[in-house]
């Protein structure tokens, strides 16, 4: 998604003219859009994987996005750097102004979730089931991506394309571990990215390193933080378990041979 | 030769090793990997500086064979513990690249080497690195090495052809053959970290991407027979080049990212016209007339 998004906000660029972030909303909307109906029709009506298909799709759609990147550059003289900051990100240059718009994000992220959390959870497990109790699917499934892309749009000024879906992906994957509740689960990868976030602007201040890479680099500390000593479903824990249960299946040998042998 | 036809030769050498591996990755349906590897493998480029204080060659492919394999060591690993592969994929190469991006920022001015150079390649400088034996220049440095890992590359497919072959189209019959499907796996990983650093200088990573991918992709759409699949996607990713460049010089905008666009194209043609395929030959059957 990261990825589709960079014509979209090219070509919003080229047609408005100024940097503007709802322009390039729309226009990133617009292109991911786009994206994902060529990857589902290639999918439908090919002989081609999913896979394939989602690479075809984002590697063509980035390729053209860089092609119109230098056009812009070329064209429109060097004022752009605010575009070129998309692909990379910079954490330390945000703004108050964009601090603003992040923070508004936030909170509308939290309200919509907050909305239609038991439909979001229905189509999530069983999509079948709500469309037999007359869940609007399709309708919140755009919903859904709306708030994704608008997540990656304004948090593409923050960490850049390459580390967006490293947010996405590896605090979900964190809270994955604690919990079975998807309730718990969303808080707890809002509050993981949160600090990895944090840590990581923390250590990029005093280390004098990009932020977006450190960023990453808490979020999957955190994650194999979980994958190894989470209750229940962490790595060690497993062994532990496997382990007194195999104590208590020998022990039980043990004693079934001993009545034999009685 | 002329400077035009170095960088022409370059992009067709991408396209060849590329359309090469791709075609097993997207069979293997494991297209999502390269994307994984040609990030990570950043890190191996940084690792091989660090080691031997130089950009260029043998220890710049070591160091990208590490972390590749590495990468699909630490993919596997997850994905057995019961990580989703997918996510397992995402975990792992962000976080590589995050490494690297870090790394290079800390020894960023001793390194001749910056993130946007890794994503987007600077193909129109290929031709003035040249490699000189003996105080003659004897061609561009990626020339050499893109040669070079061609070399290899072939001599794997022709060499295990029908082991390659079978374990990407039926794993578990490989298995039974007694073929090392696991191993197998290894080298093929391996043969894409080297495809992608090769690539990498010179044409950027997303590039790589839309290399590996689409030329195969379009392939497969054009025949069933994996050896005619191996030549069809080399061709077009040689085709891609040669368009992608021309695009890219009329219109004066980056030449990797032309070429991205001009595999799509060539992918959005062969979709509709392809023989077997195609939709315009699926749409004439389902209404006769």
């Amino acid at each position: 998604m990261a990825h589709a998004a960079l014509p979209g906000i090219c070509i919003a660029f080229l047609l408005y003219g100024q940097k503007s972030l709802l322009v390039f909303l729309i226009g990133a909307a617009c292109s991911g859009y786009i994206a994902t109906v060529c990857i589902q029709f290639i999918v439908k009506h090919t002989r081609i994987k999913e896979d394939a298909a989602i690479g075809i799709v984002l590697s063509v759609f980035f390729g053209l996005g860089i092609v119109l990147l230098t056009w812009i550059n070329q064209h429109e003289g060097g004022n752009q750097s605010g575009i070129n900051d998309f692909l990379f990100g910079k954490a330390a240059s945000l703004t108050g102004s964009d601090v603003n718009v992040l923070t508004v994000t936030a909170i509308t992220m939290i309200i919509t979730i907050l909305i239609f959390f038991k439909e979001f959870k229905i189509i999530t497990f069983d999509r079948a089931f709500a469309q037999g109790i007359g869940v609007p699917v399709s309708l919140l499934n755009g919903v859904l991506m709306f708030l994704i892309v608008s997540v990656v749009v304004i948090g593409l000024q923050a960490v850049g394309v390459v580390l967006m879906s490293a947010l996405f992906i590896t605090p979900a994957l964190a809270a994955r571990y604690w919990t079975e509740k998807l309730e718990w689960m969303t808080l707890l990868a809002g509050v993981f990215g949160a600090l990895s976030g944090v840590a990581g602007a923390y250590m990029s201040l005093i280390a004098y390193v990009p932020t977006g890479p450190l960023v990453i680099i808490f979020a999957t500390m955190l994650f194999l933080f979980s994958f190894l000593f989470a209750p229940k479903r962490g790595l060690c824990n497993k062994m532990i378990r496997r382990h007194i249960e195999r104590k208590k299946l020998r022990s039980k040998q043990l004693m079934y041979k001993r009545g034999e042998q009685l | 030769m002329s400077y035009t036809m170095w960088i022409l030769l370059t992009a067709a050498l991408v396209g060849i090793n590329c359309g090469l591996i791709g075609t097993f990755l997207v069979l293997r349906k494991m297209s999502m990997l390269s994307d994984a590897i040609s990030h990570s493998v950043l890190l191996g480029i940084v690792g091989a500086y660090m080691v031997s204080h130089q950009l260029q060659g043998v220890s710049m492919l070591i160091g990208a064979l590490l972390v590749g394999l590495l990468t699909t060591f630490l993919v596997q690993l997850l994905h057995q513990k019961g990580v989703q592969s997918d996510a397992a994929i995402g975990v792992v190469f962000t976080c590589l690249f995050a490494i690297g991006v870090v790394l290079i920022s800390l020894f960023a001015d001793r390194v001749h080497l910056d993130v946007e150079h890794a994503l987007m390649g600077e193909i129109a400088f290929v031709p003035w690195d040249v490699l000189e034996v003996g105080g003659k220049s004897i061609g561009p440095k990626a020339v050499w090495l893109l040669g070079f890992v061609l070399a290899i590359n072939i001599f794997v497919i022709v060499f295990a052809y029908k082991e390659l072959k079978i374990s990407s189209f039926d794993s578990e019959m490989a298995v039974t053959l007694g073929i090392p499907v696991v191993f197998i796996h290894y080298v093929l990983m391996g043969m894409l970290s080297l495809t992608t650093v090769a690539s990498f200088d010179s044409v950027g990573a997303i590039l790589v991407v839309a290399m590996l991918i689409v030329p195969s992709a379009t392939a497969y759409l054009w025949t069933d027979r994996l050896s005619v699949m191996l030549i069809c996607s080399a061709m077009i990713g040689v085709l891609a080049s040669m368009i992608g460049y021309m695009g890219a010089t009329a219109f004066n905008v980056s030449i990797s990212g032309a070429i991205a666009v001009a595999t799509g194209v060539i992918f959005f043609v062969s979709l509709w016209i392809a023989p077997k395929h195609g939709l315009l030959r699926k749409w004439l059957k389902k209404s006769p007339a």
